[in-house]
């Protein structure tokens, strides 16, 4: 369960010793110091133990240390760092969660924020601490018929996963609306699992709340197997990692894609049915999950693109280098502790890239990076300058009526 | 020293409440309980003082749905023995519920031997947060209420309370031990518990069980008339318009009462 698979050994035996007992832990020997991962590392410059140092630290048995610091909350698993290892070492993916883990264990405290979006995560299955029985409300207002797979159990091609973001944050519930209206146009057969639909958890997991993960998969397999359906589409960027790289170790073997780039799937389908001229600069922020993680450059900028009147312009940091919004593994509940420890928001830093951009869009992919830039816009007096929309927006928009 | 601390499951009023088809109750269909948050903070604070004072803590609860979530919460989180006084029934009155409490403290040496029993100040299912006051009537007991912060003198025999009043006043009690205290916040927000911490106290530690007195069963519940949702008595309305619209329409509602 978690991540206490084969790859890797349980985290509360996490020694030098344990670890290279395991393939993927291994390569950790072959670690050469360089400092790349602390270097590309968002807030490196304030982490006490950067994956560099913990990789000296469990090499000199000192590992207990970096378990009783606090300096992994730090970490937004924005795959920088693993994306950069020349060793490839699998940082974000293996190592980083298996201490984050004994972290959390071990906190004596952890902020009262985000404590409550966990307990919120565990009674409610979704952050916010929104009624369970309150998810399929959006529905409502979608403008376009959406089977809801309990009320009709009938097998269907897509399961769309929505994930908690995007049924309850107003922003997020656009970002529905506009993905069913995208999904009715290309005639795709398409119901979701409303109110029993959980989140899929991997924020937790990345947090180091490895129980909270698998009590969260447990459930959303268990409600997977109910239905007949040929693939998962999910909207979270998160959620896809998740069922990516996690939910198999529970029995996930699905087909499943995130929206942006199923559509970019669907593109030739879709480009005769964008006909609106938008006549705007875009920038698009590559989210660390479906960028680093899953090498999807190409397919967010290629839906763009075919936007009529849309010009794409790039910021400094893209693509590989993209800067992290914030919002990953618990970064999404930590802002006021980030602020009160007095470091930027990644957020700002990278709104401050797009700003320099003059785009009149900033197009995002992943649901927390619509909050996140929205606010970080209004911090610089520029929320009515730019405009922050998740790319099915922007190709809603552009749809013919 | 030890500290006891009492425990109430309460509505969740985060899922929609519905008022069942008799008028009188809760509809039950989607009713969630859920550890009464001022409980929690209760716990909290019990749980800094026996971080200072290595303190023994034992939570006590009334059999309810959902009750040994929240009480395996409490263990896991580092209180050191858990309790339910059953068998559950209809939600009880602050008067019953106090009573529950009561007689089962004061029929059970290891708990009647308590220095200090917390509670929250309020629930949302009390009509006026009697309960820690009712408990320490029961029990001969001093009480303080609406408190935010605790310490205890060295010699464990007297406890230092700081109390809240309107307007961001602040008294200072002291008060002798053994003595009951409302809780209205812990000093700190109430700690998380992880996942993994709670199954283990599932596996390693078990949940006495304790049989209600039969005496609290006579204590009336309170007589409900009639439960609705509360129906708006009047509206606001919005002014709309331009700035000097606006303004002009504040100064007309004003002269019109006799304001201007």
């Amino acid at each position: 369960m978690g991540t206490s698979s084969a790859v890797c050994p349980p985290p509360e035996e996490l020694t030098f010793d344990s670890l290279t007992q395991f393939p993927e832990g291994r390569k950790v020997l072959t670690c050469i110091q360089c400092g790349l991962c602390a270097g590309t590392c968002p807030y490196g410059d304030v982490m006490d133990y950067p994956p560099r140092r913990i990789i000296a630290m469990l090499r000199a048995g000192l590992i207990e240390r970096v378990f009783t610091s606090d300096s992994l909350l730090n970490c937004v698993a924005c795959y920088a760092c693993m994306a950069k290892c020349p060793r490839g070492i699998q940082l974000t993916e293996v190592l980083l969660p298996l201490v984050k883990e004994q972290v959390f264990l071990r906190l004596p405290e952890t902020p009262p924020e985000l404590n409550k979006a966990l307990e919120n995560t565990l009674r409610y299955g979704n952050p916010t601490g929104e009624s369970a029985r309150k998810r399929v409300n959006w529905v409502k207002t979608a403008g376009v018929p959406i089977r809801i797979l309990p009320e009709d159990p009938r097998p269907v091609d897509v399961l769309w996963f929505v994930e908690c973001q995007n049924s309850y944050h107003p922003r997020g519930q656009d970002i529905s609306r506009a993905t069913a209206k995208l999904f009715h146009a290309l005639g795709i057969d398409f119901a979701i699992l409303g109110n029993e639909e959980k989140c899929a958890g991997e924020c937790a997991r990345l947090l180091g709340e490895t129980g909270l993960f698998d009590t969260l998969m447990d459930y959303n397999m268990a409600v997977f197997r109910n239905y007949r359906f040929n693939r998962i589409v999910t909207s979270g960027a998160h959620a896809y990692d998740a069922f990516k790289y996690q939910y198999n170790q529970a029995g996930f073997s699905w087909p499943m894609d995130h929206v942006t780039p199923f559509l970019a799937r669907h593109l030739d389908t879709l480009r005769p049915k964008l006909t609106k001229r938008l006549n705007c600069r875009v920038t698009y922020h590559d989210s660390c999950c479906l960028g680093r993680h899953n090498g999807f450059y190409e397919e967010p900028r290629m839906l763009l693109q075919a936007i009529p009147g849309v010009k794409l312009v790039e910021m400094p940091h893209n693509r590989i280098n993209a800067i992290c919004c914030g919002g990953g593994g618990g970064g999404m509940w930590l802002d006021t502790y980030f602020k009160a420890k007095g470091y930027e928001r990644l957020s700002e830093r990278r709104a401050k890239e797009a700003i320099g951009t003059g785009a009149d869009v900033l197009a995002t992919s992943c649901p927390y990076e619509i909050s996140r830039f929205e606010d970080a816009l209004k911090v610089f007096g520029w929320d009515g300058k730019m405009a922050v929309r998740d790319i099915t927006e922007v190709l809603a928009e552009a749809l013919e009526d | 020293m030890d500290i006891l601390v009492l425990l109430k499951m309460v509505p969740d009023v985060v899922e929609e409440l519905q008022v069942d088809a008799g008028g009188k109750t809760l509809d039950t269909e989607f009713l969630r309980l859920m550890p009464n948050e001022q409980d929690i903070h209760a716990l909290e604070q019990a749980l800094l003082l026996k971080e200072r004072h290595g303190a023994k803590v034992t939570v006590l609860a009334l059999e309810a749905l959902e009750v040994d979530q929240a009480l395996y919460e409490a263990l896991a989180k580092g209180a050191d023995r858990a309790v339910r006084i059953g068998p559950a029934s209809e939600q009880p009155s602050t008067r019953r519920a106090a009573a529950q409490f009561a007689q089962a403290i004061a029929g059970d040496p290891a708990l009647r031997s308590a220095d200090l029993i917390l509670t929250g100040t309020q629930a949302n299912d009390d009509l006026d947060g009697l309960l820690a006051a009712l408990v320490a009537h029961e029990l001969e007991l001093p009480f303080l209420g609406i408190v935010v912060s605790v310490s205890i003198d060295a010699a464990g025999r007297s406890a230092t309370a700081v109390r809240e009043y309107a307007g961001g006043v602040r008294g200072e009690f002291t008060v002798a031990l053994p003595a009951v205290l409302g809780i209205q916040a812990a000093e700190k927000s109430p700690r998380y518990v992880p996942v993994a911490k709670v199954r283990a106290a599932m596996k390693s530690s078990s949940i006495g069980s304790m049989a209600a007195d039969a005496a609290s069963a006579a204590i009336p519940q309170i007589e409900v008339l009639e439960m609705a949702k509360p129906a708006a008595a009047g509206r606001a309305s919005m002014l709309e318009g331009p700035v000097d619209t606006i303004a002009g329409k504040v100064t007309e509602i004003l002269t019109e009462r006799g304001l201007l």
